[in-house]
């Protein structure tokens, strides 16, 4: 009889990553509702410390998995690691962070099982006959797909942002069980050489609680240090449109849109952006869009909760002092 | 150097979503186009074809006009193609397009295959990495810049916030992102040659197949349409009065900031 609700953690250096308290958040949610417990798992070295924040974030169980092996994220350590574990534990639903290692990981762990998987949801709610139903974006947004499976276990990954992190509760108490990592030799075939971060003190896009996003109304690289002024008064992190960088003056990690990142924002601020359908495509599940455009036109505005018609250059810098003024009170 | 290239068709990024009278999503009168990630890996396989010779083959599943993206593809250089056209693979999930993807490829040799990060349609990206667990081969996902060095390739790969380098031995899958290059347009040349070129059309059954290998671990209940977003107010005043409003509604209204 398949049990639990399990969460596969992910942290990069120790930190665990927001949308893994997402994820628990809404499984410690669902838990009491149906009365699975929730499982949750960590993969790395050194580990142990993790344990206490996973639990008091909503875990009943925690699973350590501690291995040099395991110390970087690597697909095939990974899969070889949980596969066994999933099929020993027997979980009604696993659930991932739809990130660089979810997307990655998850096709590769459900092929491996025989499982379905529904990727990138943006909606999940108990069910009573399937136990889990998903709902998930398709043509970037411009229709949904609802899907559950009758296979166990249930698999998706769920896009950050799509639910609030709770308030960790220091009382709860877990079952902390440790697992020795079983990897197979053949999963050890690729190698990682080297992982590069780049240093930012700025969020992660499709982790930010607000983005400021230039497009071509930005006239050129140099005037984004206004944006970048913006979104330090309120931690929120810098995107661009297509056209900001087919011109070359963002890189293609900063893209919003259909061909760039999806990202769902509690406040999106778009300035100089016409608001193209590939550029809706990807930012309009935002909660709160605000547009500054000069164009009263300009289809951005027909998203937009907030609108101010005029020039950026003057609107961005007069709004980087009302923001100031606010998080200084 | 053998190469396969999985392309997939799928609507134009203009297209509007509409639902047919089964509550399905709404193909007719839409334009298809390549998958623009496809382009990627298209531009890529050609590349190094360009460099270490060998043939390159593209695969596509879906139904006839397909044809017009494998057509496509081979303008631009690409050796030879394969169409796989069955009706049941509507029917089908990830999962099996995955099993059928690495079936279509079973009398292929091939040290590398190369694909598109995602599909922006389905948007699922996972028939990538499924295909590579069906085939028991490493995938890099998310490439930025492919090496290749004899059997030895090295992949520069996108994760949240950087960039990882891996080495894998062929054969190997390489899913393709934006910035791995430049894709070519086909010369007129090459759309001369492509109507040359040999494209197989293969079904299930061809491929040893049938519909009960396949059928869906996931179920759609249905599809739905989001609300349309609603604009708005545009504040009034100049630009100091606008911003001073906008931060208040920030606040007190929005309660974002
Ligand atoms: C296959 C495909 C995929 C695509 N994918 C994406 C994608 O992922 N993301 C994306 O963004 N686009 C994408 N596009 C491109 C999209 O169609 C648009 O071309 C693009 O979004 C336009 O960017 P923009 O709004 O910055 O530029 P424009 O449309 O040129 O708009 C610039 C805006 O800035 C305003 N402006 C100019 N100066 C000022 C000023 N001083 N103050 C205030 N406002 C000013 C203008 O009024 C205008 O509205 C894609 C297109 C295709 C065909
Ligand atoms: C029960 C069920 C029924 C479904 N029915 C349909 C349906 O009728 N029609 C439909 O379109 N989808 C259907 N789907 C969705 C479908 O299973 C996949 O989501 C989708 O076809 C493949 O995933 P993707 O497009 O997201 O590809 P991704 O995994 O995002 O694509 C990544 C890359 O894989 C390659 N690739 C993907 N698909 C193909 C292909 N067909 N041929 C060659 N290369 C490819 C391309 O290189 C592509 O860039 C159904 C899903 C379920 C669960």
């Amino acid at each position: 009889m398949a049990k639990g609700i399990m969460i596969i953690v992910e942290q990069r250096n120790l930190q665990i990553r927001k949308v893994s308290l997402e994820l628990l958040s809404q499984a410690r949610k669902i838990a009491d509702a149906t009365g699975e417990p929730v499982v949750a798992v960590v993969l790395g070295q050194g580990i142990d410390e993790l344990a206490a924040t996973v639990t008091a974030s909503g875990a009943d169980k925690v699973i350590l998995i501690d291995d040099a092996k395991l110390a970087e994220y690597t697909t095939g350590a990974y899969t070889s690691v949980l596969n066994k574990l999933i099929r020993k534990e027997e979980p009604q639903a696993v659930l991932i962070g739809n990130t660089a290692v979810g997307k990655d990981l998850a096709p590769r762990l459900a092929q491996r099982l025989g499982v379905g998987l529904a990727s990138d949801c943006t909606g999940m709610e108990a069910d009573s006959n399937s136990f889990l139903t998903f709902k998930r974006p398709i043509y970037a947004g411009k229709a949904f797909a609802h899907l559950t499976s009758n296979v166990r276990p249930i698999m998706a990954t769920i896009r950050p942002n799509t639910f609030p992190v709770a308030a960790p509760d220091a009382a709860r108490q877990a079952e902390v069980v440790k697992e020795a990592a079983e990897i197979d030799a053949a999963d050890l075939v690729a190698i990682l050489k080297e992982v590069a971060i780049a240093a930012s003190k700025r969020p992660e896009l499709t982790e930010a609680n607000i983005i400021v996003s230039g497009g071509r109304g930005m006239k050129g690289p140099e005037n984004y240090n206004i944006l970048e002024d913006l979104a330090d008064v309120v931690g929120a992190a810098v995107g661009a449109s297509r056209a900001a960088v087919d011109s070359g003056w963002k890189e293609h990690k900063f893209q919003v849109g259909q061909t760039g990142k999806t990202v769902a924002p509690t406040l999106y601020i778009a300035c100089g952006i016409s608001g193209a359908i590939q550029h809706l495509a990807g930012m309009g599940s935002s909660k709160f869009i605000v547009a500054i455009n000069k164009d009263p036109e300009a289809n951005i505005f027909n998203v937009a909760d907030y609108g101010i018609v005029g020039d950026l250059f003057e609107v961005v810098p007069l709004l980087t002092e009302e923001f100031k003024k606010l998080v200084n009170e | 150097m053998n190469i396969v290239v999985f392309i997939k068709q799928t609507f134009d990024t203009e297209a509007k979503i509409v639902l047919d009278g089964n509550g399905k999503i709404d193909a007719n009168g839409v334009n298809l186009i390549i998958n623009p990630y496809d382009e990627f890996a298209i531009e890529e396989g050609i590349k190094l074809k360009e460099k270490f010779g060998g043939e390159v083959t593209v695969v596509s599943m879906g139904g006839p006009r397909a044809q017009e993206a494998i057509r496509t593809a081979l303008a631009m250089g690409i050796d030879k193609g394969i169409l796989v056209n069955d009706p049941e693979v509507d029917n089908t999930d990830e999962y099996g397009r995955a099993q059928i993807l690495a079936k279509a490829i079973a009398q292929v040799p091939y040290d590398v295959i190369l694909v598109g990060r995602i599909a922006i349609d389905d948007g699922a990206s996972q028939i990538a990495v499924r295909l590579a667990e069906a085939l028991s081969i490493p995938s890099v996902s998310s490439v930025l810049k492919l090496e290749v060095a004899g059997t030895q390739a090295t992949a520069t790969r996108e994760i949240d916030g950087g960039t990882e380098t891996i080495e894998v031995s062929f054969p190997a899958v390489i899913t393709a992102q934006k910035g791995l290059n430049e894709p070519r347009y086909p010369s007129v040349a090459g759309i001369m040659k492509a109507k040359k070129k040999p494209l197989q059309t293969l079904t299930l059954a061809d491929l040893g197949l049938s519909a009960g290998d396949l059928s869906p671990k996931m179920i759609i209940n249905e599809y739905s349409l989001p609300t349309p977003r609603q604009g708005g107010r545009k504040l009034a005043g100049d630009a100091a009065q606008a911003a001073n409003e906008l931060a208040k509604l920030l606040r007190e209204e929005a309660k974002v900031l």
